[in-house]
């Protein structure tokens, strides 16, 4: 398995080499470099895995399956789009003076961190590893919201830190009380926290402690996901933060922690044998995106504003994977990837958006489309594809998601529904007047690099209209992986 | 030792630790609640060393030395070195008066207790009694971040709350693994130094570590500008 080792060490040793670099343009150069070939091994990765179904690495501390190698790679991908983008977007900020070369440095190698972090807890066979590199992730990203050093910036840096601490800490809880129950089968050592093995035993875990312990795990990662009510330090860590990190945290960052807590929900249904789990999940799914619908309104920050979309949508997975038909996994799964992918788009045109227009506040960006026809149709284009519209991959996935509530709890559709209304009409009512209308005195020209953004969209366009044979049977494995409480693969 | 005469040692510790707990909401100076977390890590260590002796656990000995020298001494002594460079040595009235914290501190308790009931009848470690203890006083920890206004206290609170559930991890499983207990100790270390660099960052910018006057500068959609 040498790909996969590739595929985590190159972040790695980029982000310490991006740390000696004092250079900008090098330095830029070397981060693209990382992301490209970050990619490139996590491809070959992905079809070496997708041919045996499941496998175990480096003497079973790593498992790969088709759920999460297929997360690998959308990982490494927004990554590389992301350090493409971020090369002119960061050299503008370094012109403007809002950051100086030595936080330059801190960013490039924090952000190769980051994705380092990020790898290792996808990969990880170990519930409790899941944890530490969740919280490495969080740790870089701190430092990252914090670039800036304005009084906003470290502000909204240290309630991430004191809230994400928080809700991280109760999943530890969680996580000692699953090892208090997997120690008494397994016996003491990592075998307890393994999770091929705890899958392999799930029957045999104490349904009592298990239910407590999802609470805790729930709360925990819950508060990572940006889940209502613990979603109070997300608008604030994607408003302040340079755009790059928006886009990752909202693209990937969150997807990491509901990775790890529907691992948790598999785990859990397996010992109790209720929908307890789910059910709690699907309550969470309508609460977010009910509040994000609402608060989407009351929004003046453009990037405040499409955080609130991304809790939305990260409202809708949860709800999807809470349900737990194969179904509606697919079309979490599906959700997952075109939300990754639009989003990040939209943050990336955000930020020359607001770079050009030298300010974040949606009242004083006006007439994108006559200034930067770029910018102003991707924007558009962006909203539209999160939006739901059709053709795109977003569409797709939630008339999936649909269905699959039609199926199991056809209330929930109603409430889904004027959600997703609600949100649509929030996302229209600002970006209407800054696409069109008349165009803003205050307006410089950038240099923009538009490439990542129409790569996304035209992606997550692909995905709405036909999504290719091999990609279909990948999402249908994993969701057959995560529906099936043992993993049919039988990696263990 | 016998193995009734180290359950005994166990549960008294448990209930020092509680005792720690409560302390350290019902300090009102910086240095007396930086006391109170150091004694709170040392009695970590000492849990840790007496589980394993009881367990013949030789890692968990690793993870009691670890304790000591990075909860009862670097830390403390890190936080210490903050407060002398700031000059917080005082903590401002916490929002609550503390018969009341106190009060509220029962009845975390209580609560603690109640919802582990079902985790303990099934327990067959000598060391069962201690996760309802751990438990209260994960929830004293976020008590006491809710009720302190100084950027410091909710540091020290952040703190407490893992160690409770390092106390949580050694009393009721008797230690977890030992890379997941490296890779835990690890991350703290980090999350402290980084909490450092940001008490010197907020002082700076804000010019007190008050919380209240960090949000402020936090836009509110429903505010106005």
């Amino acid at each position: 398995m040498n790909m996969f080792l590739a595929t985590l060490l190159s972040p790695l040793i980029g982000g310490i080499l991006l740390g000696l670099i004092d250079h900008p343009r090098l330095a830029a150069r070397i981060n693209v470099a990382t992301g490209v070939s970050t990619f490139v091994f996590s491809l070959l990765l992905a079809v070496q895995v997708l041919d045996v179904k499941s496998v175990d690495a480096m003497g079973g501390w790593f498992h790969l399956d088709a759920y999460n190698v297929f997360l690998v790679a959308l990982t490494t991908f927004v990554g590389m789009t992301t350090t493409i983008f971020s090369g002119p977007y960061m050299r503008h900020e370094l012109e403007g003076g809002r950051v100086d070369r030595l936080r330059l440095r801190l960013y490039h190698s924090m952000f190769q961190l980051f994705q380092f972090g990020m790898l290792l807890g996808f990969t990880s066979n170990n519930i409790g590893v899941l944890w530490v590199s969740l919280e490495l992730a969080t740790l870089a990203t701190v430092l990252l919201v914090s670039l800036y050093r304005t009084p906003a910036s470290i502000a909204a840096a240290w309630k991430y830190f004191i809230l994400c601490g928080m809700g991280i800490a109760l999943a530890l809880f969680g996580t000692v009380l699953v090892y208090f129950t997997s120690s008494t089968v397994l016996g003491h050592g990592n075998e307890a926290l393994t999770w091929t093995l705890l899958y392999a035993h799930a029957a045999e875990l104490d349904p009592a402690v298990m239910s407590i312990a999802f609470c805790f795990l729930m709360v925990g990662y819950g508060t990572k996901v940006g889940l209502a009510p613990m979603h109070a330090w997300l608008p604030d860590a994607h408003g302040e933060g340079p755009t790059p990190v928006s886009a990752v945290l909202s693209g990937l960052l969150l997807n990491l922690a509901l990775y790890a807590l529907v691992r948790c929900k598999m785990l859990v249904d397996g010992a109790t044998g209720t929908d307890m789990a789910g059910h709690i999940m699907m309550g969470f799914g309508l609460l977010s995106l009910a509040v994000a619908a609402l608060s989407l309104h009351k929004q003046r920050d453009i990037k405040r504003m499409f955080s609130f979309s991304s809790i939305e949508h990260m409202g809708l997975m949860t709800f999807a994977f809470g349900i737990g038909t194969t179904l509606s996994s697919f079309a979490a799964l599906l959700h997952m990837t075109v939300h990754s992918l639009v989003k990040s788009g939209i943050f990336f045109t955000v930020g020359h958006a607001a770079q050009a227009m030298g300010t974040q506040k949606m009242s004083e960006i006006r007439g994108l489309i006559r200034h930067h026809p770029g910018i102003g149709w991707g924007l558009l284009i962006g909203t539209a594809a999160i939006a739901g519209f059709p053709p795109f991959g977003v569409f797709t996935s939630e008339f999936l998601l649909f269905t699959a509530a039609l199926e199991s709890y056809p209330w929930t559709t109603l409430p889904l529904l004027l959600g997703l209304l609600v949100a649509m009409a929030g996302l229209f009512r600002f970006v209407q007047p800054m696409v069109y209308g008349e165009p803003a005195e205050h307006a410089v020209p950038v240099h923009v690099n538009m490439l990542p953004v129409y790569v996304h969209f035209a992606l997550a366009l692909a995905l709405g209209l036909a999504i290719p044979d091999f990609l279909a049977d990948w999402y249908e494995q994993a969701a057959a992986l995560i529906v099936s409480v043992t993993p049919a693969g039988g990696g263990a | 030792m016998s193995a009734a005469l180290i359950q005994q040692l166990v549960d008294g510790l448990a209930a020092l630790m509680l005792l720690t707990s409560f302390a350290l909401l019902a300090q009102h100076r910086m240095l007396s609640v930086l006391n109170w977390f150091a004694a709170q890590g040392v009695l970590l260590a000492v849990t840790a060393a007496v589980v394993a002796y009881g367990t013949d656990n030789n890692e968990l000995y690793i993870s009691a030395v670890m304790t000591f020298l990075l909860k009862g001494l670097l830390l403390p002594w890190l936080l210490w070195r903050v407060i002398r460079e700031l000059h917080v040595h005082r903590e401002v009235e916490p929002l609550m008066n503390t018969t009341l914290t106190m009060l509220v501190a029962l009845g975390v308790t209580l609560f603690a207790f109640h919802i582990i009931q079902p985790i303990e009848k099934i327990s067959q470690l000598m060391t069962r009694d201690s996760m309802a203890i751990a438990t209260a006083c994960v929830l004293l920890g976020m008590l006491m971040m809710i009720t302190r206004r100084k950027a410091i206290t909710q540091v020290v609170g952040f703190l407490a709350v893992e160690n409770s559930l390092f106390f949580a991890a050694i009393g009721s499983t008797n230690g977890m693994p030992l890379v997941v207990e490296i890779g835990i100790a690890f991350d703290v270390l980090i999350a402290a130094l980084i909490f450092g660099l940001f008490f010197f960052q907020i002082r700076d910018t804000f010019d007190s570590l008050e919380v209240d006057a960090m949000n402020a500068h936090l836009i509110h959609g429903d505010d106005e500008e």
